[in-house]
């Protein structure tokens, strides 16, 4: 990919914050720097998509450290979990034979698999090289009769958002709009024109359906006669991505990632969106409504309104048990983008108090609607290292630490409690009903029996054993190896560093 | 000697192989107040992060020198340095790892070179090892890129001098291999102890990654593992133990500087290897066998006994690392199961030794293909291979990395006779579980009294009969 090429995807309209220095872009610093890369980003994005063969054109690090490493759920074909690589060699790499290698495993894949299309990452070695993966996938098309995808994602091209632009501007730039939609079954058309229910076609771009969330959602938009034509990419199908340019409305959830999607199919089809969150009952019924209000169907509206109505009651009168165990505990949330107020939401839904969102990935729209949900005092977190999230929370009196899982075991080893939010999750929260999962497992860690046991001292510790190295006197026949063993430059040899 | 069958498709499909850059950084884990900086994009960094977080269920410090776009094609050489120098002006490590990515080998960085310009800029940090040690991930496998670490840190660390050998008279080296887990270097620990002998453990992943709650709320490095003071001792010791075939060029690197005498093992599971390690011991020591330890010597040939009726001609499958592929094939010939499938990511001296008909150097697709066409009965491997195991309707033991459905996989001890013991109840437990196949399908005698209902007769309803 050309530097004019990721400059143009770096450069999106769209975006409120377009003028500034990207937020997203800051050049990393060596040795102090944290997140993925390009291809982790186009893969993540991407691998949902369940019928189609992902296949990872580099040496073995790409793939092999993280297929099968992702929350999200099909309801049918299981083909993205199976990973596929061409486990580039260093023959391959010298010889100049990974494009041959790569022709060969597109056909193999086609072969043994069938899949109805297959997608190609394309890694920073291939990249270096000169790989012309475009090529290599235009000829393997041809000669299979198989769609086959490039996605030019090399590591180095920049981060994981650039990563999630880059793969979903290879769907609208190779997908999008080679298909037509399939009618709906005669029958299904008639039973929603028998109830009076005028069917819509919608999309959904950026989301994922982690731990299977979405199909709590799911049946609200069958019930409201809302076809979900393509959602890109949780649980997707690569025929249905092919049928996006046909949506009435297409919503971004949760996520600005993809904002080049809904962008590119605006002003191609003029298809309206907007940006919306299935996370809390407030978001989620916001969302539902802005479907309605941009389809503009009163029918619709007025059905939304009924069923936003029953299912908040519903909703409500579940909760309402853990509010009363939930209400005032104080939460800090670090977690990339509009997850930081998406899920600020969620929280004072349940009366929880939000004490500071981390800002490090958000935008400046993020921001402002932070500030606008948690008051002009909010804590931002700019500074995401664990060290600064362990002292945020002393600080702020904070409960719980929500964050993503590479946060997990920080919060575990200060002995705090921990809600995993990012996409290695095992637990689904969207939708009204994701919210009794949401207090479930808020629940389990904030009163878990097991802090007071962890953080107590040991009983024959007099002092304090957390924060403090306990000194205690070096009693050699207390000792199970003999400290000296009769050489006397040895184990104090005072080594600057380690005693630093 | 087994046959190795080389890769003979384009495409590898639920791949085996974990990169050897990740194996060099699980060295450097080893190594106490230590963070390896892989020296790549920032993906290659996340990646093994992820992996070992998910492995270990520990937070795992491991930095990065981010290249991007333009350092990628213009150098990167300042990456390396201004990253070696943020991390040691900041962490104040002990050590730095610096393993190569495919990237930044195919870039043609010369990190020896980064690391001596280093060196000459920053004399402040002359107390910091930092040692260099090229992983990138198109050749080899984890554990070889963990044997190169190993033998990097040694030509870096260990003194070049060959007259201090017994300085200290009870220290005994053990080089481990990366197939050894935290649970088995406790062991380990504990048993040179029983023996009065001072082990120095290297890498010990065991004293950083068996994961305990530490006084401290946080360390930006490794909390435990093997002292960078005490590798600079390993010239002073009386012997050297090499446990794993992987460690060959490490031991002899060791072994040149220093002339410490070494014995080498292949692995430390079933009872003859165990039986060397402990007769040596005794004989290092001046010690005799401690009484527990012939105890659990002879539980585990209890247990041979015992299980031999269930792992007898068992058909097992197995897929991992040379070094662990050789140690589970020769553990479960050692009472009369049969390797119908094996299976490893990459080449090593040792495939040629381990006990079947043939290597097949591949993926997870190769082994259940392999798998089927042998009619495993069980299957060897790690967390991937679980659907494997399940397409193959067997039972899968998880040995090796990465173990990410499991509590506690770090933490199982393999070795010793207690260990072996416990992967011999693990084995025959879950064949029993299994081991409908055994049975003889029911006959049913068309002239049994009341045929004509055979076809209908079940053990419920029969329970149900009053007779």
């Amino acid at each position: 990919m050309k530097a004019s090429e990721v400059a143009e995807l770096l450069n999106e309209p769209a975006c409120t914050h377009n003028k500034k220095a990207k937020s997203g872009c800051a050049k990393p610093k060596p040795g102090a720097s944290a997140g993925g890369c390009a291809f982790d980003g186009a893969q993540i994005a991407m691998l949902p998509i369940a019928d189609v063969a992902h296949i990872v054109h580099g040496p073995i690090a790409c793939a092999g450290s993280s297929w099968d490493n992702r929350g999200t759920s099909s309801s049918g074909p299981e083909l993205y979990k199976i990973g596929m690589t061409t486990d580039l060699t260093e023959q391959d790499v010298i010889m100049g034979r990974s494009e041959k290698r790569l022709f060969h495993a597109i056909g193999q894949a086609i072969k043994s698999l069938n899949p109805p299309a297959v997608y190609v990452y394309n890694t920073c070695v291939p990249a270096l090289i000169g790989d012309d993966i475009d090529a290599i996938c235009k000829a393997a098309a041809e000669l299979h009769g198989v769609p086959v995808v490039p996605i030019d994602c090399a590591g180095f091209y920049g981060t994981k958002n650039l990563g999630n632009r880059i793969g979903a501007d290879a769907m609208v730039k190779h997908v999008v709009g080679t298909r037509e939609p399939d009618p709906l079954p005669a029958e299904v058309v008639a039973d929603y024109a028998a109830r009076g229910i005028k069917i819509h076609d919608v999309n959904l771009v950026g989301e994922y359906n982690i731990a299977g969330e979405f199909w709590n959602v799911a049946p609200l938009f069958d019930e409201l006669g809302l076809r979900i034509l393509c959602t890109l990419s949780g649980d997707g199908r690569y025929h249905e991505v092919q049928t996006m340019h046909r949506a009435e409305v297409n919503m971004m959830v949760c996520s600005k990632a993809m904002i080049n999607v809904a962008r590119k199919l605006e002003e191609s089809f003029g298809t309206p969106w907007f940006e919306g969150s299935f996370y809390g009952i407030t978001d989620t019924s916001a969302a539902l409504r802005d479907f309605a209000r941009i389809i503009n169907d009163p029918s619709l509206t007025a059905r939304t309104e009924a069923l936003i109505a029953r299912e908040e009651a519903k909703i409500k009168a579940q909760l309402a048990p853990w509010r009363e165990r939930l209400a005032g505990k104080r939460v800090l949330l670090n977690t990339g983008g509009v997850k930081s107020w998406s899920v600020v939401s969620a929280l004072q839904d349940l009366g929880m108090v939000v004490v500071a969102s981390a800002t490090k990935k958000s935008t400046e729209e993020d921001k402002a609607r932070i500030r606008e949900l948690m008051g002009p005092d909010a804590k931002m977190i700019e500074d995401g290292s664990a060290r600064a999230l362990l002292n945020m929370m002393a600080d702020l009196k904070a409960d719980i630490m929500i964050a993503g899982g590479r946060n997990l075991y920080t919060a575990l080893k200060a002995r705090l409690p921990f809600l995993d939010i990012n996409q290695e999750r095992e637990f689904g929260y969207a939708g009204y009903s994701g919210m009794l999962e949401l207090v479930k497992q808020l629940a389990l860690t904030i009163e878990s029996p097991v802090w007071s046991q962890v953080r107590a001292p040991a009983p024959w510790v007099s002092t304090q054993p957390v924060m403090t190295q306990p000194e205690l006197p070096l009693d050699e026949d207390d000792m199970i190896l003999p400290l000296d063993d009769g050489f006397d430059g040895g184990l104090d040899a005072s080594f600057s560093v380690e005693a630093a | 000697m087994a046959e190795i069958i080389k890769r003979n498709k384009a495409l590898s499909v639920s791949p085996l192989k974990t990169s050897s850059t990740t194996g060099a950084a699980l060295a450097f884990l080893g190594v106490n107040r230590s963070i390896p900086m892989l020296h790549g994009s920032q993906g290659c960094t996340a990646f093994a992060k992820v992996f070992f977080v998910r492995h270990f269920r520990e937070p795992i410090p491991l930095q990065t020198t981010a290249m991007d776009q333009a350092s990628t094609v213009l150098g990167a050489d300042d990456n390396v340095l201004e990253g070696l120098n943020t991390i040691a002006t900041k962490q104040k490590p002990a050590m730095i790892g610096l393993p190569t990515t495919g990237l930044s080998e195919t870039q043609g960085a010369d990190v020896h070179r980064l690391v001596k310009d280093f060196r000459a800029a920053h004399p402040e940090h002359d107390g910091i090892a930092v040692v260099a040690v090229n992983t990138p991930d198109y050749t080899g496998c984890l554990e070889s890129g963990f044997a190169l670490a190993v033998k990097a840190m040694i030509e870096s660390v260990v003194p070049m001098d060959t007259t201090r050998v017994g300085l200290r008279p009870k220290q005994v080296n053990v080089l481990v291999n990366a197939s050894l887990t935290p649970g088995d270097l406790e062991y380990l620990r504990d048993l040179f102890a029983l023996f009065g002998l001072r082990p120095v453990i290297f890498p010990d992943v065991g004293d950083s990654l068996d994961g305990h709650l530490t006084p401290e709320d946080f360390s930006p490095l490794t909390f435990g593992g093997t002292p960078v003071s005490e590798i600079e001792t390993l010239g002073e010791a009386v012997h050297t133990i090499v446990i794993g075939r992987s460690l060959t060029a490490a031991a002899e690197a060791l072994a040149v500087r220093t002339s410490v005498p070494d014995t080498r093992f292949d692995h430390l599971m079933g009872l003859v290897a165990n039986d060397r390690l402990i007769q040596l011991l005794a004989q290092l020591s001046g010690r005799p066998v401690p009484p527990q330890i012939e105890r659990q010597r002879a539980q585990l040939q209890d247990a041979m006994v015992d299980c031999h009726f269930m792992l007898g001609f068992a058909r097992v499958a197995i897929a991992a690392d040379g070094d662990l592929l050789q140690a589970m094939a020769e553990f479960v010939t050692s009472f009369g199961a049969e390797v119908v499938a094996a299976v490893a990511p990459a080449r090593a001296a040792v495939l040629e030794d381990v006990h079947a008909a043939g290597v097949k150097l591949g993926d997870l697709e190769d082994l259940e293909n392999l798998a089927r066409a042998g009619r495993a009965q069980l299957v060897i491997s790690n967390s991937h291979a679980a659907d494997t195991a399940d397409r193959l309707g067997v039972p899968l033991l998880r040995a090796g990395f990465p173990q990410y459905d499991l509590v506690g996989g770090y933490a199982r001890q393999w070795i010793g006779y207690k260990g072996s013991r416990q992967a011999l109840f693990d084995l025959s437990n879950l064949l029993l579980a299994h081991h409908d196949h055994h049975k003889i399908a029911p006959y049913h005698a068309v002239l049994r009294a009341g045929g004509s209902s055979a076809a209908a007769y079940s053990p419920a309803a029969a329970g149900a009969e009053p007779h």
